[in-house]
């Protein structure tokens, strides 16, 4: 593997709401340049931690107790602020989950998709335009002067997910982080979206984290997957191995739980609670 | 076949628009454009579709929450197309409902015993809270419910326990039909295969008949024992999961079923193409 662009390293972090949970346990993960890693687990797995961390948009009630996050070779928690604005937001982007809310209702297309192009390339608003129309003939909007006219309220989700994909590339990241960016959309939209990610991927050469729960969308996307369980990475490797041969019990019984159209007789098996349970005790183990 | 439960024939909605003094409507958008149904008793049917397909309206329009612009209902030999809300009242207790998210579907404030007693009580199928409250109790097992959860609020349980709280609701009442409405989107894959399982055990024990709404035919395929595929208000193709599965005929079903993603590395999945039409 080539030098990792993004290294976390043993990273924990506790909420600081209620009983001081641990809800990242010793997480550690690389990611290589133009790799699309995986990080898949049930809700409260702390995936989303794990992404709000990259984007330097943890909450307040989140305190991270140890760890490094090494983004090309640097630990993101120690850099200053005024070294962390030229990542967070720009070198690391986003592609949310809800095409609905992460657009804002009141303002047009393209002053949310140039803020960028301005605010941190410095582009004057002719330069930002035009940069606004090739993102958006990249993401195959054809109409695209009448999309930056529109309001969100205007385009079908799956346009909006385009245009945030765009908003995404605009300020050529290293790494994307995507959030769940199609379990809101129908699933013909979905395949769409999701081939327009790797189209984009391949022409920029981006580095992906895909957080998602589906290990069908895995399966078809991800080079590599990280499965997590309550705060800890259960098992990690190449998607190929971990779904045709998972290592983990974990991991069987999160492929076999799911329902499967092509064999109706598989599929549809709870994950065990006696497995649960061993789980939690030995992640609790992984945490101190 | 099984005896039929519910026929719903050329049903057509519109939402919006005026109504003019004859009843027809002027203006409004249509979502429904002339659909027939048919569920047997004891027959679990699944409707799927995409965002906008009319599957949810469709669910509203049998279950008389909708009024209907034209077509029939028939519920059990009785024709409830245009029956008055007081003549419909009896037979509510026989048709319920799952709904997609408990968390606004349960009354916050109250406990589960006051959600699972009060409907008892209010059809009249115990006649007094002791009467009920023993109900509820024998219940809970059937549901994976500890008893409890009987003084905890919504909040207080997982999202699962939730969703049973709703499912135990509508089967408690010993309905004849249930409709669930994209029941297990929000769920895991753990939860949701337990809620499915819980689902299918609890029809065929009780005899309920159920319309399974959903935009995710993998699900479909596990509990239905039909589909109904629907398009832009419209039913494109319906029969058994097995043929429906095994050779659709309707390309749209096709498109559908090959959108999903299975959990095996298929490497020229993400490249094969949708049909045009579609894209």
């Amino acid at each position: 593997m080539t030098a990792p662009i993004l290294s976390i390293l043993r990273l924990s972090a506790v909420s600081e709401l209620g009983n001081a949970e641990p809800i990242l346990r010793n997480v550690s993960l690389d990611l290589a340049p133009s790799e699309t890693l995986g990080l898949v687990g049930e809700s409260g797995a702390g995936k989303s931690t794990v992404a709000k961390a990259l984007l330097g948009v943890l909450p307040r009630t989140i305190t991270i107790t140890q760890g490094e996050i090494l983004f090309e070779g640097r630990d993101l928690r120690t850099l200053p602020r005024r070294e962390t604005r030229a990542i967070f937001g720009d070198a690391i982007t986003l592609v949310p989950q809800d095409p609905m809310t992460a657009l804002n209702p009141s303002r047009r297309i393209e002053a949310q998709l140039t803020d960028g192009l301005r605010l941190r390339r410095g582009m004057n608003a002719r330069e930002a335009h035009k940069r606004a129309l090739e993102l958006l003939a990249e993401v195959h909007i054809r109409d695209s002067e009448r999309v930056l006219r529109a309001y969100p309220h205007q385009l079908s989700g799956g346009m909006r997910q385009r245009v945030l994909i765009a908003a995404a590339f605009a300020l050529e990241p290293k790494i994307i982080v995507a959030d769940e960016p199609t379990t809101a959309l129908d699933v013909t939209v979905q395949k769409q979206i999701l081939r327009l990610m790797r189209q984009m991927q391949e022409a920029h050469g981006t580095a992906v984290i895909f957080v998602t729960h589906d290990l069908g969308v895995v399966a078809q996307i991800c080079d590599r997957v990280t499965l997590l369980f309550a705060g800890a990475v259960i098992e990690s490797g190449a998607t190929t191995d971990i779904l045709s041969a998972p290592r983990h019990a974990y991991t069987r019984a999160l492929i076999a739980a799911g329902p499967r159209y092509d064999r109706p007789d598989a599929g549809l098996k709870p994950v065990p609670e006696a497995l649960v349970a061993e789980l939690r005790l030995e992640v609790e183990g992984v945490g101190r | 076949m099984a005896e039929t439960l519910f026929v719903a024939s050329g049903v057509e909605v519109a939402y919006g628009g005026k109504r003019r003094l004859n009843g027809e409507r002027a203006g409004g958008v249509k979502v429904l454009y002339g659909v027939d149904l048919r569920i047997g008793r004891g027959e679990t049917v699944g409707i799927v579709g995409e965002s906008g397909s009319g599957k949810t309206t469709l669910g509203r329009a049998v279950m008389r929450l909708i009024d209907i612009d034209a077509g029939s209902i028939v519920f059990d030999g009785q024709d409830i197309s245009r029956l008055p809300e007081s003549q419909m009242r009896p037979l509510r207790r026989r048709m319920q409902m799952i709904f997609q998210d408990p968390m606004t579907s349960l009354n916050p404030r109250h406990t589960v015993r006051r959600i699972l007693v009060e409907p008892l009580l209010f059809h009249r199928v115990a006649h007094d809270s002791a009467e009920a409250e023993n109900r509820v109790r024998g219940f809970f097992d059937r549901v994976a419910l500890p008893l409890a959860c009987l003084d905890r609020t919504p909040h207080e349980l997982s999202g699962g326990q939730r969703q049973r709280v709703g499912i135990a609701r509508a089967a408690l009442l010993e309905p004849d039909f249930v409709l669930a409405d994209e029941i297990v989107s929000g769920l895991d894959v753990s939860t949701q295969a337990q809620a499915l399982n819980l689902l299918k055990t609890l029809t065929r024990d009780l005899g309920l008949a159920m319309a399974f709404i959903s935009h995710d035919l993998s699900v479909i395929r596990a509990v239905c024992d039909r589909v109904y595929v629907m398009k832009a208000g419209l039913v494109v193709e319906e029969g058994r999961c097995e043929d429906v599965f095994a050779a659709p005929k309707s390309l749209y079903t096709r498109l559908l079923i090959d959108a999903i993603p299975l959990p095996e590395i298929d490497p020229g999945w993400l490249d094969r193409d949708l049909a045009p039409e579609i894209d």
